[in-house]
C-alpha cells in the first residue's frame, strides 16, 4: 500500500516541465517578432541587423547576467545602472588624468564588485531588504558620478578607441564588436557556473527556500553576498563595455537602466521570487528588448517611447504567465 | 547494545530566549544502534534541544560530546559533516530543485569542480531504491507529496554516513502505510549501528519503535527510561507532570448522540460544491451544534473541502449558503462576516503572523470582522486575550510575546483563540491537533465538545480516525478527492468501518442525508 501511494503522488500533474515554459514562451515571442520584422522590412533579414542588436545591447546583456544571479536568490539589485555609469565615469576621468589603460581597467573592475560585496553584507548580516540597500547603492554610485564630474568626459585613449573600432567580421562584411565577444564569454561562464558548480546550485537553493538551504547546511551567507558581488562585477564590465561603445563617461548615462535589466531578466523567464530561471532565458530577454527597439527604428514613424510601452506590456504579460504557471502547479 | 559507551552526550544544557527559558540544565545521551525517543509536551524544549545539538542555536551553558570528544557545532552543515544529520518537523528542502539535487546539494559528486549530473541522478536513484522509493529524480521535488518529500529528506540525511540521525516529528504528515515504511527504514538503520533520536507526539509510535525514552517538561529533564520499563500511562504522567482527568476521559469511547436535525434548517448548506482538480462536487449540510468529521487519507481532498466551504478557493461547481436564504459565500470575507472561522492546517504559512504578539495575533480576526476603522479598545483586548490564554492554557502566559517564540502547539492554540474570539457559528478546524502533544490535544478536543454543546457547528478534519470518531456526530469520508460517504456516528460505526469505506469507496447508498 505504501509504495504505491508514494509513487502515485504526482500522477495527475501535467508532464511538461514547468521550469521551461517561460523560457520557451520567450523564445516563441522572439521568433514571432523577428518573423514580423523580416516580413515587413526587406533589410531586416540582413544578418548584420541581428549582430547590431548584440552590439547595441552587449553591455545590457552582461549586466542582465549579473542581475540573473541576484534575482535567482530572490533578491534585486537596483544599483546596476548607477554602477555602470560610475565605472564609465571613473575610467574616463582616470584616463584623462593619464593613467595607463591596464591600471584603469583593474581599478574600474574592482569598484563595482566592492560596492556589491558591501551591499551583500548589509543585506545578509543586517537582514535589510535588498530593495532598500541597493537603492542606497544606486544613489551613492550616481552621486559619485556627478562628484567626479558634472559634465561628460570623452575618452581618447588608444586602447579604448581600438576596442571601440575593432570589428570582427565574416567575409560577407557582417561584423560584431569586441564587446559582443566579451558579453558572450560572460554568458557562457555564467551559464556554466549556474548549472555545474556548487555555488550555482546553491544560488537556486537559496532562491527556492533560504531557511531550508540553511538547514541543509548550505553556505547561505556566502552565496547571498557572492551574488551581489557578481552583479557588481557584471555592472563594472558593463560599464567598461559602455565606455568602449560611447568612448566617454557621462554622469547621467544609463539612468533607469536597472529597470530595463530587471525587465529583460523577467521576460527571460526568471521568477522574481527566486529559485527558477536560466541565463539562456536572460539572453532571450535582452534580445526581445533589442528586437523591439530595432523594429521601432525600422518603422521610423514611431516615437522611441513605444519601446517602453511594448516592454511594459510584455513585462506584465510575462509576470502574469509566471503567476498562472505557479498557481496551476501549486 | 547498551553495554558500549554513548556516541553522543549532552550535559547541563541551558538556553534562554527573550522571555522564555527554553532549556534548563538538561542532560541527554544517545547510544549507537538504538532508537531513542525524546518526549515532552509542546514547549518542553525538544526542538530547542535538537537545534542546540545541531548548532542552529548556541548554548548559554552545557557541554556536548560526540564520540567522547567535546564538540560545538556552528551549524547543521558542520554537524552533518561530523555525522549528526537532522530531518526536521517541517520538510526543509528546496521544492524548486530536483529530487536528486535535494538529496545531494552541498555534496554533489563533482569532477574538476563541475557537478556530475548523471552520476548524481544515478546515486539518488540507488539511494531512494534502498528506501523502496521509485521517483523521477530529475523532477522538481515540489511535484511530489509531503510524505514523499519527507522520505527524500531522510534519504539525504542517511547518505552522509551518519552516526546520529535526528528525526524531528517525521511522522506528523505521514499516513499509516508510510509510517510503517519509515519504521522499517529506521530499524534497518539502527541495525547498521546508527543512533536515532526520534521525536514524535504519537505514543503508539514510541512504543512501536523506541528502545529508550527521555522525557522533558518545561525545559527541564524529567528522566531517561527504557521503553519496556515505562508503561504508556506513566509516560504521559511524566510528560504532563500531573494526573489529568481529561486523559482518562480520552480513553473512554464516548459516543456522541446524533443531533436530531428535525425540520430545522441547516446552518451550512453546500450543494454540489466542487472545483476541478481539487475536489469532485459534493453536498454537505451542517446543523448548529453539530460536529461533522472529515476522514480520509492525506491528499484525499479534506482540506480542499474546507477551503471551498470557507470560500478560500473559488468553486467552479455548485454553491454554499449559510443560514438558508442569504447570498452564497464566495470569498473568505463573506464567510467571516457570516460567522465562519477557519483554522488552517498549515499554521506556519497560513495562520500565524510570527512577528506579532500573542495578543495581536488573537484579535486579528475580530478586528477584521469589525473593520479596521473601529479599533478594539485595549482594555477589551486585554480582557479577551487573558480569558483565552487561560482557557486554552497557552504557555508562556505572556500576551505580549511574539508568537514566533512559542512552541508549535501553543501557536496552534493562539490560532484557535483568534477564531473563538469572533464567536463563530461554524468553526472549521483543519488538523488542529497535528504535531501537538497529548495534553494540548485533549484540551482542544474537550473544547470542541464544549463549543458544539454550546450550539457552534464544527467541521473537524483530522488524520486520526479515533479523534474524528470521538468528536463527531457524523463522519464524511473522502477518497481520491471525492466525498464517498457520510456516516452517522452511531453504535455501528467504528474505525474499522471508516477504514473500509476509505479503502473501498463505499457506494453512495451509504450516504445518510
Amino acid at each position: 500500500m505504501s509504495s504505491t501511494s508514494l509513487t502515485t503522488g504526482r500522477s495527475w500533474r501535467p508532464s511538461l516541465p514547468r521550469r521551461h515554459v517561460p523560457v520557451l514562451a520567450t523564445l516563441a515571442l522572439l521568433l514571432v517578432m523577428y518573423g514580423i520584422g523580416v516580413s515587413q522590412y526587406r533589410a531586416f533579414s540582413n544578418v548584420q541587423v541581428v549582430f547590431n542588436v548584440f552590439i547595441d545591447n552587449g553591455f545590457l546583456l552582461v549586466v542582465a547576467v549579473g542581475m540573473t544571479f541576484v534575482i535567482l536568490t530572490g533578491g534585486i539589485d537596483l544599483s546596476v545602472g548607477s554602477v555602470v555609469a560610475m565605472t564609465a565615469m571613473v575610467s574616463a576621468s582616470l584616463l584623462r588624468d593619464g593613467l595607463p589603460a591596464a591600471l584603469v581597467l583593474v581599478i574600474a573592475l574592482l569598484i563595482g564588485p566592492t560596492l556589491g560585496f558591501l551591499m551583500g553584507c548589509a543585506i545578509h548580516f543586517f537582514e535589510i531588504q535588498p530593495f532598500i540597500v541597493t537603492l542606497a547603492g544606486m544613489f551613492f554610485a550616481r552621486g559619485m558620478c556627478t562628484f567626479i564630474s558634472d559634465s561628460s568626459i570623452s575618452i581618447t585613449d588608444g586602447f579604448w578607441t581600438s576596442m571601440s573600432q575593432q570589428r570582427i567580421g565574416d567575409p560577407a562584411g557582417n561584423f560584431v564588436s569586441i564587446s559582443v565577444l566579451i558579453a558572450f564569454a560572460v554568458v557562457l561562464i555564467a551559464a556554466y557556473v549556474l548549472a555545474y558548480t556548487r555555488f550555482g546550485r546553491n544560488v537556486y537553493a537559496v532562491g527556492g527556500n533560504a531557511q531550508s538551504a540553511l538547514l541543509m547546511g548550505l553556505p547561505v551567507a556566502r552565496t547571498r553576498i557572492a551574488v551581489y558581488t557578481i552583479s557588481g562585477l557584471c555592472s563594472a564590465i558593463g560599464g567598461i563595455l559602455l565606455s568602449f561603445y560611447t568612448l566617454s563617461g557621462a554622469p547621467l548615462i544609463a539612468v533607469g537602466m536597472e529597470l530595463d535589466v530587471i525587465a529583460a531578466v523577467v521576460i527571460g523567464g526568471t521568477v522574481l521570487t527566486g529559485g527558477s530561471g536560466y541565463v539562456f532565458g536572460t539572453v532571450l530577454g535582452v534580445l526581445v528588448l533589442g528586437v523591439i527597439q530595432t523594429l521601432i527604428t525600422f518603422d521610423g514613424s514611431l516615437n522611441s517611447w513605444w519601446t517602453k510601452i511594448v516592454i511594459g506590456g510584455l513585462l506584465f504579460a510575462f509576470i502574469l504567465l509566471q503567476r498562472l504557471i505557479g498557481i496551476r502547479f501549486k | 547494545m547498551t553495554g558500549n559507551r554513548p556516541v553522543l552526550t549532552m550535559t547541563g544544557i541551558s538556553k534562554t530566549f527573550p522571555g522564555v527559558r527554553a532549556l534548563h540544565d538538561v542532560d541527554f545521551r544517545l547510544f549507537p544502534g538504538e532508537v531513542h525517543a525524546l518526549m515532552g509536551e509542546n514547549g518542553a524544549g525538544k526542538s530547542t534541544l535538537i537545534k542546540v545539538l545541531t548548532g542552529v542555536y548556541g548554548t548559554d551553558a552545557g557541554v556536548v560530546t560526540l564520540d567522547g570528544e567535546q564538540v560545538s557545532f556552528t551549524g547543521p552543515m558542520q554537524a552533518a559533516a561530523a555525522g549528526v544529520s537532522t530531518v526536521y518537523q517541517e520538510v526543509n528542502l528546496c521544492t524548486n530543485l530536483s529530487v536528486a539535487e535535494n538529496v545531494f546539494i552541498g555534496r554533489e559528486p563533482r569532477r574538476l569542480g563541475a557537478v556530475r549530473w548523471g552520476e548524481m541522478r544515478r546515486r539518488a536513484r540507488d539511494l531512494l531504491a534502498r528506501l523502496d522509493l521509485d521517483l523521477d529524480v530529475s523532477a522538481p521535488l515540489g511535484s511530489y507529496s509531503l510524505a514523499v518529500q519527507q522520505m527524500v529528506a531522510i534519504a539525504r540525511a542517511i547518505d552522509v554516513q551518519a552516526q546520529v540521525l535526528i528525526l524531528d516529528e517525521p511522522t506528523s504528515s505521514l499516513d499509516a502505510g508510510e509510517v510503517a515504511q519509515l519504521f522499517r527504514i529506521m530499524r534497518q538503520l539502527r541495525d547498521e549501528g546508527i543512533a536515532i533520536l526520534f521525536v514524535t507526539h504519537f505514543l503508539d509510535q514510541v512504543y512501536g519503535i523506541a528502545d529508550r525514552i527521555t522525557v522533558l517538561r518545561n525545559g527541564r529533564l524529567v528522566g531517561e527510561y527504557r521503553t519496556e520499563e515505562l508503561p504508556q500511562f506513566s509516560l504521559v504522567e511524566k510528560m504532563i507532570g500531573q494526573e489529568l482527568d481529561v486523559l482518562e476521559r480520552l480513553d473512554e469511547q464516548q459516543k456522541r448522540a446524533t443531533v436530531d436535525a428535525g425540520g430545522e434548517a441547516p446552518l451550512v448548506d453546500a450543494a454540489e460544491l466542487g472545483r476541478r482538480g481539487a475536489v469532485a462536487p459534493f453536498s454537505l449540510r451542517i446543523h448548529a451544534g453539530e460536529v461533522v468529521g472529515l476522514a480520509g487519507l492525506l491528499g484525499s481532498g479534506r482540506t480542499e473541502v474546507a477551503r471551498l466551504i470557507f470560500g478560500a478557493d473559488r468553486a467552479d461547481h455548485g454553491q454554499v449558503r449559510l443560514d438558508g436564504g442569504r447570498a452564497p459565500v464566495r470569498n473568505p470575507m463573506q464567510a467571516i462576516a457570516q460567522g465562519v472561522g477557519f483554522c488552517s492546517e498549515n499554521r506556519r504559512a497560513e495562520g500565524i503572523v510570527p512577528e506579532l504578539s500573542v495578543r495581536e495575533n488573537m484579535i486579528l480576526a475580530m478586528q477584521a470582522a469589525r473593520g479596521w476603522l473601529r479599533p478594539i479598545p485595549r482594555r477589551r483586548q486585554d480582557e479577551l486575550v487573558r480569558r483565552y490564554v487561560e482557557a486554552l492554557s497557552i504557555r508562556p502566559a505572556n500576551p505580549e510575546l511574539p508568537v514566533r517564540n512559542l512552541s508549535g502547539g501553543n501557536q496552534q492554540k493562539v490560532l484557535l483563540a483568534r477564531w473563538l474570539i469572533t464567536e463563530p457559528r461554524l468553526l472549521i478546524l483543519d488538523e488542529p491537533t497535528r504535531g501537538i502533544d497529548v495534553g494540548a490535544k485533549a484540551e482542544i478536543q474537550k473544547l470542541v465538545v464544549q463549543l458544539s454543546d454550546g450550539g457552534m457547528a464544527v467541521l473537524f478534519i483530522s488524520a486520526e480516525l479515533e479523534e474524528v470518531l470521538r468528536l463527531s456526530h457524523r463522519v464524511a469520508v473522502m477518497r481520491d478527492r471525492e466525498m464517498v460517504a457520510q456516516l452517522d456516528n452511531d453504535d455501528t460505526l467504528d474505525a474499522d468501518r471508516v477504514m473500509r469505506t476509505i479503502a473501498s469507496g463505499t457506494p453512495r447508498e451509504e450516504v445518510t442525508r
